[in-house]
Order: C-alpha cells, then sequence, then structure tokens
C-alpha cells in the first residue's frame, strides 16, 4: 500500500525525524489559511499523489504570498498529473500539502528497501540527493553507500555512522543528527512493516539543520492487519478503480492496454497465459487471478471485471484446477456468459476437467473450447482479429 | 528415489483440524501419503481422521516420529509455527500459507540460522502448492492425478504454473520424479537454488524443469550454479513477458522493480548459463522433451 507524502513524513516525525512545518489542504481557500497560519516568506505548494517525478510534471510550486498560494492550488486542485512514474493515465490531484520553504545547501538522498538477495533491510544513502536512485547508481555508483541490517539486533548506530562519516562534509553535530535520524527511520520501517521508504533529498538548511524535504513509504499489504492506523491512510483515489473494485472482491486485477480480456487462476498461470497470447501474435488486455476456490460469484466478477475495459473484444478463460473444481468453475462461466458480446474462450484442466467440459458443451452458448494452452491462446487471438476485421 | 519425501516419510499437518487442512490432510492420505498425526494447539488427545492431535509440534515428534510437516497455518500465526517446527527438529516444513508478512519471513529465516547446516529445517514455500512425489507422496494441494511417475524433476514459483508444466510432459509420456513449489513471496524458504541441488543428488532425476517470474534475483543465482556444478540438463522459463514495471502481477514477489528483475532479461541469463530455455509456456512440454533427447 502506498501513502502520500504528508503521512508519510508525519509517520517519519513520529520516530523523530525532521520535517519542515506542513498542512494538508483539500481547497484554495484552505491552502491560503494553512500558508498565513505556518508563517513564512516562502512556500511549497506540492501535489499529493502516489507517484515520484512531481517535481518536473509541475506539481511542486514554489510561492511568495497566501495569496499566490490559493492560485497555485486552484490551478492543481482537481487536475491530473503525469509524470514518469504515473503512466500516461496520470493521477489525480486531491490534496495539496502546503510546506514552509527553507533554502537549503546540500542534498542527501536515503532509502530503505527490503534486499530479497539477502533477504534484510538494506539502507542505501548517497550525497547525490535530489536525482533518483536509479539514476545515482547508473551516474555515481561510487557515491551510492549502503549497509544491511541484521535482523536479530536490528541496525546499530555505528552502521549510520558509518554512511554519515562516508556521505563527508558532515559537521559532527550534523552526523549525530543523521545518525539518530536514519534509527528513527529504521524504527519506522521495522514497526510499520514497510517495504520501501526513502527521504529524497534529506536537506542541509542553511542553518545548518538536517530536514527530510520529502518522504515516502509503502507497507506490506500482507501485513496490514497489525496496522490498523495505516488502514486509514489508504487513498483509494488514487488507485484505479478497476483494481479497487477487483481487491474489494479477492480477486488480482492489472490493467494492460491489449484487447484480449484473461481470467485465469493462479498468478504465474495467468502471466504465461498473457504471454503465450503475445507468443501467438495478440495483446492482452489484463491480468486477472480469480485464485483457489472460484466461486460462481467469483466467475461473474471476473467477468464483469474485464468487461468493463471498452478495449476487450473476445476473452480467454484458463483454469488449471488444483483446489478448484473445473465442473464449478464451468457453471460460473456458463452463468457468466449468457448476456456475453464479445467471443469467449475456454480452457480447462485438472480435477473434474470432463465434468465441467460437458457442463460448457451442453450450456449451448457460442463457447470456444481448447483443450490445451497454446490452442487457447490461439483461438482467442484468431476471435479478437476476427471481430476486428 | 525422488528428493524431500517419498512414501515412508512420516507427516504432521500443523493446524490439522481447520477446515481446509481437513480436505487436504484426507487428499494426502488418499494418495499415499504417510500422514502420521497433527497439531492444533488446545485439541491435544483428540483424534483426527483417525490420527492422534498434539498441542505442540515437539510432542508430536516424540510421540510418532515425525520428520516432515504441511503447515496450514493463518498469516498472523505462520512464523511462530514455522520456528516451532524447527525447533522441534523437523527436517522439512512445507508452508502452503499467502499472505505472510515479508519481515516475518526474514526473521524465521534469520531464526533458522540458530541451527548447524546438517540439522537445519528445510522449509519449502510460503504461498506454494507443496511437493509431490509422483506416485509415492504428496505435502501440499496439488492435484495428485496430474503427475505421471518418472525421471523429471520440477522447480516452480507458480503453482498452477507447475501443473501445466507436468500436464504437458504427462501428454508426451513424461513422468515426474518429484515437484515442488517454492511460492510466490518476495522471501521463500528455500530457493530454486537449494532444490536444483538436492535434484542433482537424487539418481531417479535425469533433467530438471525451473519456471520462475518475474522479480527477485534466484533464477539467475540458480543459472549460475547449474552452469558450474550440475551434471543434467536444466529446462527454464520464465513468466511475466507482457508484466508492466513496478506492478505487482498477483504474487507478491512478483513485480519488476530492480535490474535483472524481467522475464527477458532472466531468459538471457538462462540462455547464457547453458539452460534450455522454453520460447513460451505452451512449450514446456516439447522442450523437455528436447533436453532429455541429449541424454
Amino acid at each position: 500500500m502506498d501513502i502520500h507524502e504528508y503521512q508519510a513524513k508525519e509517520l517519519l516525525a513520529q520516530h523523530g525525524v525532521p520535517i519542515p512545518r506542513g498542512k494538508v489542504v483539500y481547497t484554495p481557500a484552505e491552502a491560503a489559511q494553512a500558508a498565513t497560519e505556518l508563517g513564512s516568506e516562502l512556500w511549497a505548494v506540492k501535489a499529493q499523489i502516489h507517484a515520484g517525478g512531481r517535481g518536473k510534471a509541475g506539481g511542486v510550486r514554489l510561492c511568495k504570498t497566501p495569496h499566490e498560494v490559493s492560485k497555485v492550488a486552484e490551478a492543481l486542485l482537481g487536475t491530473t498529473l503525469v509524470t514518469h512514474q504515473t503512466g500516461p493515465e496520470g493521477k489525480i490531484v486531491e490534496r495539496l500539502y502546503i510546506e514552509v520553504a527553507e533554502p537549503f545547501e546540500r542534498e542527501i538522498y536515503l532509502g530503505f528497501v527490503l534486499d530479497r538477495k539477502t533477504q534484510r533491510i538494506r539502507i542505501i544513502a548517497s550525497a547525490q540527493g535530489g536525482m533518483e536512485i536509479e539514476d545515482i547508481v547508473k551516474t555515481h555508483p561510487e557515491a551510492v553507500l549502503q549497509v544491511e541490517v541484521e535482523p536479530a539486533v536490528g541496525l546499530q548506530s555505528f552502521q549510520a555512522r558509518e554512511l554519515a562519516f562516508g556521505l563527508g562534509g558532515l559537521t559532527l553535530k550534523q552526523v549525530h543528527q543523521f545518525v539518530a535520524l536514519t534509527l528513527g527511520c529504521y524504527r519506522a520501517f521495522r514497526d510499520l512493516d514497510a517495504s520501501m521508504a526513502e527521504i529524497n533529498p534529506l536537506v542541509v538548511t542553511r542553518e545548518g539543520r538536517l530536514v527530510a524535504l520529502d518522504g515516502k513509504m509503502s507497507f506490506d499489504d500482507n501485513a496490514l492487519f497489525r496496522h490498523p492506523e495505516l488502514h486509514e491512510m489508504h487513498d483509494p483515489a488514487q488507485e484505479d478503480p478497476r483494481e479497487a473494485q477487483a481487491h474489494l472482491h479477492g480477486l488480482n486485477y492489472v490493467g494492460l492496454s491489449g484487447d484480449i480480456g484473461c481470467i485465469i487462476n493462479g498468478a504465474g498461470l495467468a502471466m504465461a497465459t498473457m504471454d503465450t497470447i503475445k507468443y501467438a501474435g495478440g495483446e492482452p488486455a489484463n491480468f486477472l487471478d480469480v485464485g483457489g476456490g472460484a466461486s460462481p460469484e467469483r466467475v461473474a466478477e471476473a467477468f464483469r471485471l474485464v468487461l468493463s475495459d471498452p478495449n476487450v473484444k473476445a476473452i480467454l478463460v484458463n483454469i488449471f484446477a488444483g483446489i478448484n473444481r473445473c465442473d464449478w468453475v464451468a457453471e460460473g462461466v456458463v452463468q457468466a456468459a449468457r448476456d456475453l458480446k464479445v467471443p469467449l474462450v475456454v480452457r480447462l484442466a485438472g480435477t473434474n476437467v470432463e465434468a465441467g467440459q460437458k457442463i460448457i458443451q451442453e450450456s449451448g452458448l457460442p463457447i470456444i473450447s481448447a483443450d490445451t494452452l497454446a490452442e487457447a491462446a490461439e483461438r482467442a487471438v484468431a476471435a479478437a482479429h476476427g471481430k476486428n476485421a | 528415489m525422488s528428493i524431500l519425501i517419498d512414501e515412508n516419510t512420516k507427516v504432521i499437518v500443523q493446524g490439522f483440524t481447520g477446515d481446509k487442512a481437513t480436505f487436504h490432510a484426507n487428499e494426502m492420505i488418499q494418495y499415499g501419503t504417510n500422514v502420521v498425526g497433527g497439531v492444533t494447539p488446545g485439541k491435544g488427545g483428540m483424534k483426527h481422521l483417525e490420527r492422534p492431535v498434539f498441542d505442540t509440534v515437539r510432542q508430536a515428534v516424540e510421540s510418532t516420529g515425525a520428520e516432515a510437516s504441511l503447515a496450514f497455518v493463518p498469516p498472523p500465526f505462520a512464523a511462530d509455527a514455522l520456528m516451532e517446527a524447527a525447533e522441534a527438529g523437523l527436517k522439512l516444513v512445507c508452508i502452503i500459507t499467502d499472505g505472510i508478512p515479508t519481515q516475518d519471513m526474514m526473521r524465521v529465516k534469520r531464526y533458522l540460522l540458530r541451527y548447524p547446516k546438517e540439522t537445519r529445517t528445510l522449509i519449502v514455500g510460503p504461498n506454494c502448492a507443496g511437493i509431490i512425489s509422483a506416485g509415492r507422496a504428496m505435502l501440499g494441494i496439488m492435484p495428485g492425478h496430474i503427475y505421471k511417475r518418472g525421471n523429471v524433476g520440477i522447480v516452480s514459483r507458480s503453482g498452477t504454473l507447475g501443473y501445466e508444466a507436468a500436464a504437458q510432459m504427462t501428454a508426451l509420456g513424461i513422468g515426474v520424479s518429484t515437484s515442488v513449489g517454492i511460492g510466490g513471496d518476495p522471501i521463500n524458504g528455500s530457493s530454486f537454488l537449494d532444490h536444483m541441488a538436492l535434484f542433482e543428488q537424487d539418481p531417479d532425476t535425469h533433467a530438471v524443469v525451473m519456471i520462475g517470474e518475474i522479480g527477485g534475483p534466484q533464477e539467475a543465482e540458480a543459472a549460475q550454479w547449474i552452469k558450474e556444478n550440475m551434471s543434467k540438463p536444466v529446462i527454464g522459463y520464465v513468466a511475466g513477458l507482457t508484466a508492466p514495471k513496478g506492478r505487482r502481477m498477483g504474487h507478491a514477489g512478483a513485480i519488476i522493480s530492480a535490474e535483472g528483475d524481467t522475464a527477458g532479461e532472466k531468459a538471457e541469463i538462462m540462455k547464457s548459463y547453458g539452460l534450455f530455455v522454453a520460447p513460451s509456456a505452451s512449450e514446456l512440454g516439447s522442450t523437455v522433451a528436447q533436453a532429455i533427447a541429449t541424454l
């Protein structure tokens, strides 16, 4: 789960990370009032979306008066911001963060990730802050400092000190500040089951203080059950509506740009089926895993989701039943396919496959059957193209 | 022979009396698995599926001599159950549970390092379909009837894609020694490499199919190890050529977030280390046939 910058900063501040003073607002009037209340000569107005690259896309603006803040707020609120991380559809701006802008002299990168190779939390720091870490790694690999955290004892101060001295140019007081905020950020990461945390940039202000100018956190969906406080930070407006709908029904859906809708059980088989469609000359419209226990209701919901994409010209259902039973899935498919306007290809395999195929055949519906994965993909591609012609 | 389990392996089920565990324990027994009992805290002393129930894994091991367990424990209690199994001295635990917090698995893996390598529990999963030694024993939730007994090992992150491979092989008359699902999570109890090493030592396994997907470094690690250490042919496949960057494709671990994470990059690495790479999932069976024809 992703959260907004202002929420990440709030969590980091609770764990001892210094942040600039700021307020979240939803209207231009609130924006002007927030600016007045914060009291400054320079404010940053920051669009709150679940994606990076906001600055370059015009989503972060500096303003010199509360009036200017309200004008910028008016221009940003309700717009869709497209950054290199949002995809072409962009993300809607419904909230702004008004922050006191302080002059700074230096930008540092500080990031926390779960490293799959070492199976530990890895902390990455670089003196080349303000750039994206992928770019820093490419252009300044020597400037990337890393430490791994031993899970049995957690992050140790000496590790944070090594990073601080490795960055160079920090006064002893700043080194102490860096160590304290890095330990705090680590505690936030560990205690809240984060999957990613990033402070980029961490700045050294003109007065010499270290402050988190930006903050980003993502959380392990599997651990949300033990963090009710994070549930409240969930912002459904930042999600694709189809994906949010899928989530409600225990389905996994990812929209893509092709025209063959896919309904498949198992994530691996779903990806492989999409690849086979591509191999057969077609393009999948989506990833959809109906999961184990595909009841007729879930199958019906899967059809609704796939059909809500207007690009879909054919549907491919591929079920390899382990826990599922093919006859049960077939019942659901037949019910959902009654009023279908696009061609449907169904491939069933595994437990009770004969009973499932019988239900499909006896339904009298124009369902195209396939015995193998290759056949299914080829027939779905042909059906989608036939419709095109 | 086979790897990990056979008809003699004494198996217990953790979370034995739950509905799903009961269903699958019964399927395992029907398949011929030597299920000797199970564990549900608070239900010790009961009989379930005509087998004894224990309060703790330690009691189950002491009374039955169990060597392996199938863990059907809800996500909040899964890490605890795995550490309990390790401390009780089980050789193998297969955990089916989907939805375990990543940091919990990280701590479990760290906890296992307390034990010397020779006696350390091997964890298979989580978020997997389990293990089957065709015609001998099943420690999992797969449809047993699709596996024909034979000499090709399968190790797969995905459950259903493992079934697909087995079915394509069966259709070509090729059987399976053991099929292992290592699971779709970012941190697995055991990796491709762990099982490749076991298959290399198993005289009844003549070739191995490795079915990977996007995300994580373990296909590349295994491919390099195979090149340097493995005498048997390995057939590789990586699902997710059409997956967009940064999007989770169902499995918690199936996400392209770092260099080398894409299906294309992994397939190239496999090729460069001399694996037979199936060009598409529909050619898994035929690629296995080509590879074993070289033996």
